[in-house]
């Protein structure tokens, strides 16, 4: 414990010398940077933000310093995270492949595959996007159809796959592919990482109802791919893909306290744009709804705490599988409660007759739809919840999920 | 850390759990209901669990108490909530004897407390005057005059106030309805002269009373701690108690859930267990859900008791706020997911169903903790 109030002095001391104070939060979505071969910094200081994090090998703290990580225990993991919200540090690098692909690659990947992958994505060469979901495949996602043949050599990929967030600006994909089309749905899958520079690949942005066109389709036409770009095993990949999803879910539970906007908070969003008689708001329903919405708030809050405490004492938690489900419907239903606060000023597309902090609400709020689908939509964790923590019977037929 | 367990804590809970299940189930809050038993709790398992040092709990050593803390208590509370067990734990041991603790003189400390934790004092905190919580909406006249204490007025929905032995009693001497200021709790013993107190049988089958008091005259050292400023205290006593009854719901939520959920996996219709059908597996789980945000809120709660009393205002509101709401959900789900029987006065979840209403409504409902949070927060 005493080498751990050491590491926090230390750590404090280092990220107050280190971290320009241009880069703290809010972080906008213009100024984050994401690397890549086209990857490209804001400002000057955040490419010295991100170089000095990346050198410490603090991109990834807690990843082995042999794969360019920061070989942090967890527990200095932990530290190191109060401290960078302490001092509102931006996060240097967003990667998927930080968060998603690289907890992974190091449970299932070869000895090989670290080499060539973890540092590359530790230094932010290459950026990388998620090949999960296709057009018939969405929550039933192990009906997925993109096909890898066995040529010998290597796979042949064909197929297409949907909801590749940022697959026009990155440069690999991790994809669920059909291996076995004979086997049982979940057993012919494999998990395949694809060199998006190969021919045969291309992608297609899609407009949201936000304005907003993240997320992209990406189609394999006679895609050739090394065998050695295999992870966990042939018609292994369901395992893998479970392994991910948990991160993935982790990540949207959190999605809040990262969210990339500048959010009004509904309470200043309410002294800004509604009446107050006497101290109290005067629209009594907007009133009840705001303080319906922080008091649950305050509680999700608590509950985030309460499993780590959980965690951190050894103890298993059940909280993990409610958050993702709680903290997504919350998020909606701030949106829609901003909205109604801010009447016909929340309503705008476009400058002029609108702030720009209005603006980003309105679209805010058609955002924050996907978030109770994206990651496992709402009605999945719910079925997550009741078969692992409730341990209700199987549903009959159908229905079934990871 | 405040939201696990410590190990003397848990230890606490499992031997509580094991106490109530073998001498307080159920059923016992059944036979003293069909018997209609006049004191309507067992006077005999109040003197165990007073053996067992619950009624002392929270009280310092000094005055033979435990000095567990809140959390301490609140696992009892939670205990005793799964079994709906009847006894004067809330009203004596928390309420009373918090209301003792902050409000009165060191003189009354010493000679109510030991007496309360060797569980030959039960309290009742005669509060209320009309059919919702307003604690300060107090019209009961308190009239001091020289050596003495002149008490009239009305109170009602009084918990344990047909059986306590000392009534607590909040009066006004001076101020109008609704002031903070000018409040008295003067120490009335059930037997003084001038009290009618009759007991109100009650849909939980639990204990209430709507009580007189008619030029009701004693000493002038019956009142709690200095005159007209009880309202200076009266809050974090009401506090205390709102906690503590949050953490009892929180325990019979939990109990009616866990039986819901051993019903969805028993009950087979059209050939497989109900717990298959989606439709009922996400309302299970949406309740589960709501029962962790529960239980992460109590704890925070009770801790904020010992720990952080400057928080205690805001969340204890949250706490009861939540449960409320929580005990509503999960009883009206447990009756509908059980289908007929759960109409049935056969089946025990009718028992969880009643208790939680009474619930709801002691020491404010979900309109008057929201009021009150949105207030301490300035909106």
């Amino acid at each position: 414990m005493e080498d751990l109030e050491q590491f926090r002095k230390d750590t404090r001391q280092w990220l107050e010398a280190h971290c320009p104070p241009s880069q703290r939060l809010p972080n906008t979505p213009e100024q984050q940077y994401w690397g890549g071969r086209r990857g490209t910094f804001a400002s000057e200081d955040s490419r010295i933000w991100f170089e000095h994090m990346r050198d410490r090998g603090w991109t990834a703290p807690e990843w082995p310093t042999a794969y360019g990580g920061g070989g942090l225990t967890p527990q200095q993991g932990q530290v190191l995270k109060e401290e960078m919200k302490r001092i509102r540090g931006r996060s240097p690098l967003y990667s998927l492949g930080l968060w998603m692909l690289g907890p992974a690659l190091l449970e299932y990947g070869t000895e090989e595959q670290k080499q060539q992958h973890l540092r590359a994505i530790v230094n932010g060469e290459l950026r990388w996007c998620q090949g999960y979901s296709e057009p018939g495949a969405g929550s039933d996602l192990a009906s997925l159809q993109t096909r890898a043949e066995d040529q010998g050599d290597h796979f042949l990929v064909n197929g297409s796959k949907i909801w590749t967030t940022a697959a026009d600006k990155s440069d690999w994909i991790f994809c669920l592919v059909r291996t076995d089309p004979t086997a049982k749905k979940q057993e012919g899958i494999s998990f395949l990482l694809i060199d998006m520079a190969s021919p045969g690949v291309s992608t297609t942005p899609i407009a949201l109802i936000s304005g907003e066109s993240e997320f992209c389709q990406t189609f394999f036409d006679n895609v050739r791919v090394p065998k050695g770009n295999l992870v966990g095993g042939l018609n292994q990949g369901w395992s893998v893909a479970k392994a991910l999803l948990v991160h993935e879910r982790k990540l949207m539970a959190e999605i809040g306290s990262e969210s990339p906007r500048q959010e009004v908070p509904p309470v200043q969003a309410a002294r800004d744009y509604l009446e107050f008689v006497d101290g109290r708001i005067a629209n009594s329903q907007l009133r009840s709804d705001l303080v319906s919405f922080e008091m649950r708030m305050h509680a999700i809050a608590l509950t985030h705490m309460r499993g780590f405490e959980e965690r951190a004492n050894g103890q298993q938690s059940s909280v993990g599988l409610s958050m993702k489900y709680l903290g997504t419907e919350a998020m909606k239903e701030k949106n829609e409660l901003l909205l109604a606060i801010m009447g016909s000023r929340g309503l705008g597309w476009e400058a002029p007759g609108f702030t720009p902090e209005e603006l980003d609400t309105t679209r805010l709020w058609a955002g924050s739809k996907a978030m109770t689908i994206a990651g496992g939509t709402t009605e999945v964790q719910l079925n997550v919840i009741a078969r692992s923590v409730l341990q209700l019977p199987q549903a009959p037929k159908a229905a079934t999920e990871s | 850390m405040a939201l696990v367990l410590n190990e003397e804590q848990r230890l606490l809970a499992e031997t509580a759990r094991e106490f109530l299940a073998e001498h307080a189930p159920v059923t016992a809050l059944r036979a003293l209901r069909d018997s209609r038993d006049t004191t309507g709790y067992s006077q005999a398992l109040w003197q165990q669990m007073a053996e067992l040092g619950w009624a002392s709990v929270i009280l310092p050593e000094n005055y033979g108490g435990l000095e567990f803390g809140f959390t301490g208590l609140g696992v009892l509370l939670q205990e005793s909530g799964r079994t709906l067990t009847a006894s004067p734990l809330l009203a004596t041991a928390v309420v009373g004897a918090s209301a003792i603790l902050l409000g009165g003189t060191e003189a009354q400390r010493e000679a109510y407390l030991p007496q309360l934790a060797a569980g030959e004092l039960t309290l009742a905190l005669a509060l209320e005057e009309s059919h919702h919580h307003r604690p300060y909406d107090v019209a009961t006249h308190a009239e001091l005059e020289g050596d003495s204490v002149r008490l009239n007025g009305d109170k009602c929905f009084v918990i344990d106030g047909h059986s306590a032995d000392l009534l607590l009693v909040v009066a006004r001497s001076a101020g109008a309805p609704g002031d903070r200021e000018g409040l008295s709790v003067i120490l009335v013993p059930r037997d003084s002269a001038g009290v009618q107190s009759q007991r109100t049988l009650m849909v939980d089958s639990r204990n209430a009373a709507n009580i007189r008091f008619d030029n009701v005259t004693l000493p002038a050292s019956a009142v709690l701690g200095k005159p007209g400023v009880a309202g200076e205290w009266l809050d974090a006593v009401l506090d205390r108690g709102r906690v503590a009854l949050a953490a009892e719901m929180l325990g019979s939520a939990e109990e009616v859930f866990a039986r819901t959920m051993a019903w969805l996996k028993e009950r087979v219709q059209f050939g497989v267990p109900i717990g298959s059908f989606q439709a009922l597996q996400h309302r299970a789980s949406r309740l589960q859900a709501e029962l962790e945000l529960a239980r992460s809120v109590v704890l925070q709660a009770l801790a904020a008791v010992d720990d952080k009393p400057d928080q205690l205002p805001l969340i204890a509101s949250l706490a009861k706020a939540q449960l409320n709401e929580l005990v509503k959900l999960a009883t009206n789900e447990a009756v509908q997911l059980h289908g007929g029987i759960g109409v049935t006065d056969d089946l025990e979840i009718g028992f969880f169903l009643k208790r939680a209403r009474v619930t709801m409504q002691i020491f404010g409902d979900t309109g008057f903790h929201k009021d009150r949070y949105a207030s301490l927060c300035g909106y």
